[in-house]
């Protein structure tokens, strides 16, 4: 081969993956205004434990039995974090997914998933009203998804160390803590806005109204006080599995975490913890399936849609993934499933209140305020030089 | 393929054929491989540089296909990302200098005084570790270097804990192999001739090993390095699971690859331009004839 033919091909293959990387984007097809036949087949992303066909647990199984029913033979493809659920959607390979609030708007504006037609879930109706038509499952009062079920970030401590018992996201924000070096934190760039609550409640002269709507100078200071934090940090945590080895393992005493991750600390009983909800309130996550707007499958998607928001199945996968289901019928379908609501405060008002829900930060401020709020794209980079 | 031969069938048949053009013969030769390095080597590696020019929307974090510079302007300006870079070469280099301190007086003992019995038993017992999970040897450090309840805190009273220090050590101990193996070949290549000659001519043990051995396999180690340095660079999943809180090149790329992929594209060109000053050094040692 001469020079000249290499250097040739070369700028072809550089033109080649140019234009293929020019043709993405696609357009939304508009809500569903009547549920046909199933397809025979659906592709979905999930979180871990949202939907089970027994090959974690042979005894969860909520998949199997909805394939029966329908005929859809389901493939569940687990995300990892909602960028990766983000990234999977944007492949146009999935009919839809259960997204987290830090990654629905997000897809709601790059057109990824598309309106729901909320009429053609039967069980929506049942679902609790605060989860309904918020900030970051809908946009102009149009639906982009049903809610699935929630849950706090709570405080959590191990007894045996930390004392006297913390009532305050303080505990984890004192740069001079006694647990230097064994504290955590939630590792994704939407746990600045648990710093943000901590100054809305302790520093009011920043005017913080809202911790996902933050200025300039707000965003300064909630980065700060994320970088003092940085030198109490033993690790951060990003897979609840390593949250509770580390609470477990006695290497992590204090710090973020979620009730599923209690649950199983509990389980193996190896390290005291308590967890609660802290007098400055909690941030919290709320998630929503959403329905692609290139689904091949839509008829099974909101089979899917229905079929997950029943009380049976809400009853199952709240007790295995351990959050709060959206569909309060859920907690009447056994005495087990009380105690879970009873645990989760599931359809306790006052408690639903002091949370807010994790939701896409964007330029035009979510509390109204104008176009001066910090991005999204800047809140990952910001998370970045926190971690140095 | 007999038959053929004699018979003078196809495979006879084409082997005249290419006999009479060689320059088909070379294109039937080199085809596949040439097309294997220009699409998907090459073509990987231009995507990424294409990439790295893009930037993303603020809100929906797709790519926006406008060229512009600014990944690279942050990556050079921001004081963070220039302290990720230092820090992971740092790793890279204390890597390397702890393999060779380990790696070297291993293959010397194997190539030059190790009974030949002893010497296949202790080159598999160097090369076993390779046949482990990566995952499973990151976790066993992480079990050894453990806080609270960790081997050595436990038996030896102290441990470095989750930081750069247990990235390096357990670096270092997945790379060891990649060290001792060139080491070992150089040294094996080195005549012991050489050595009695020095010591006919009054060299003691340190003096033939200074002005004699060491000359002559620094091109061997100096390719090992090209191994233990590189993976080091490359790294992000040890870092993740010993790192505490540390942050290393890979694993910014890692965080931002989905969130801002031209970004993470940027990024990565940075331990390209490293590693690709690192091996023309390498190259004028003569370190790619001992690979």
């Amino acid at each position: 081969m001469k020079p000249t033919k290499a250097w040739l091909a070369g700028v072809g293959t550089v033109a080649l993956v140019v234009s293929a990387c020019g043709s993405s984007g696609g357009s939304g097809s508009g809500k569903l205004t009547k549920v046909g036949a199933g397809e025979g087949a659906l592709s979905i992303i999930a979180w871990a434990g949202y939907a089970e066909d027994g090959s974690t647990d042979p005894k969860q199984n909520w998949v199997g039995p909805f394939a029966e029913k329908t005929g859809c033979k389901t493939t569940v493809k687990v995300g990892n974090t909602s960028d990766e659920m983000l990234q999977l959607m944007r492949t146009g390979d999935y009919d839809g997914v259960s997204a987290s609030g830090d990654a629905t708007l997000r897809l709601i504006a790059a057109g990824d998933v598309t309106e729901v037609n909320t009429a053609l879930v039967p069980n929506y109706k049942d679902i609790s009203a605060f989860l309904k038509d918020q900030n970051y499952n809908s946009k102009g009062g149009k639906q982009y998804g049903i809610p699935h079920g929630w849950g706090a970030n709570y405080l959590m401590w191990n007894t045996d160390v930390v004392k006297p018992d913390p009532d305050s996201w303080g505990a984890v924000f004192d740069a001079n803590s006694p647990y230097k070096g064994k504290v955590t934190a939630y590792d994704a760039p939407i746990y600045i806005a648990d710093a943000a609550l901590y100054l809305m409640k302790t520093k009011p002269e920043l005017g913080i109204k809202d911790p996902y709507s933050l200025d300039d100078a707000q965003f300064k200071a909630t980065v700060d006080l994320l970088k003092a934090q940085k030198g109490i940090i033993g690790s951060y945590w990003s897979l609840y599995t390593d949250a509770q080895g580390a609470f477990t393992q006695g290497n992590t005493v204090i710090g973020t975490t979620w009730q599923v991750i209690k649950g199983l600390v509990d389980i193996d009983a190896k390290a005291k913890v308590k967890a609660i909800i802290p007098k400055e309130g909690a941030t919290a996550w709320s998630d929503t399936w959403m329905v692609s707007s290139k689904a091949k499958h839509p008829n099974c998607m909101y089979l899917w849609l229905d079929y997950i928001t029943s009380p049976d199945v809400q009853a199952q996968v709240a007790q295995w993934f351990g959050e709060a289901p959206a569909n309060p019928k859920a907690c009447d379908v056994s005495a087990d499933m009380k105690t879970h609501c009873a645990t989760y405060q599931a359809t306790d008002e006052a408690f639903h209140k002091q949370l807010y829900y994790w939701t896409t930060p964007t330029k035009e401020c979510l509390d109204g305020r104008g176009a001066k709020c910090v991005a999204f794209a800047d809140w990952a980079k910001a998370w970045t030089e926190i971690k140095g | 393929m007999a038959d053929a031969m004699t018979a003078g069938g196809p495979g006879r048949r084409l082997s005249r054929a290419l006999h009479r053009r060689p320059r088909a013969r070379l294109a039937a030769l080199l085809t596949a491989p040439v097309v294997w390095l220009v699409v998907a080597y090459l073509g990987a590696l231009a995507a990424l540089l294409a990439t790295a020019l893009f930037s993303i929307d603020e809100f929906t974090s797709a790519i926006v296909h406008k060229i512009g510079f600014s990944n690279f302007r942050e990556i050079l300006t921001s004081s963070v990302y220039r302290a990720v870079t230092v820090r992971s070469v740092g790793i890279a280099l204390a890597v390397t200098a702890i393999d060779i301190a380990i790696g070297l007086p291993i293959a010397f003992y194997l190539a030059k005084v190790a009974s030949s019995r002893v010497r296949s038993f202790a080159a598999v017992a160097v090369l076993l570790p390779l046949w482990a999970s990566y995952l499973v040897k990151a976790y066993a450090w992480r079990a050894i270097v453990t806080p609270s309840g960790g081997v050595l805190d436990r038996w030896f009273g102290g441990t470095p804990g989750f930081g750069a220090v247990s990235v390096t050590l357990t670096l270092a101990y997945l790379w060891l192999p990649y060290m001792i193996l060139p080491i070992f070949a150089g040294l094996e290549r080195l005549p012991d001739s050489l050595l009695e000659a020095s010591a006919d001519l009054g060299g003691k043990a340190g003096r033939t090993f200074a002005s004699v051995i060491v000359p002559l396999i620094v091109p061997a180690i100096v390719a090992g390095s090209i191994f233990t340095f590189s993976l080091s660079m490359g790294d992000y999943i040890t870092v993740r699971i010993v790192g505490g809180t540390t942050q290393m090149l890979g694993s910014v790329v890692y965080a931002n690859f989905v969130d801002n992929l031209p970004f993470a594209a940027a990024y990565s060109v940075v331990p390209v331009v490293i590693m690709f000053v690192y091996l023309s050094l390498a190259r004028r040692t003569g370190a790619f004839e001992n690979l």
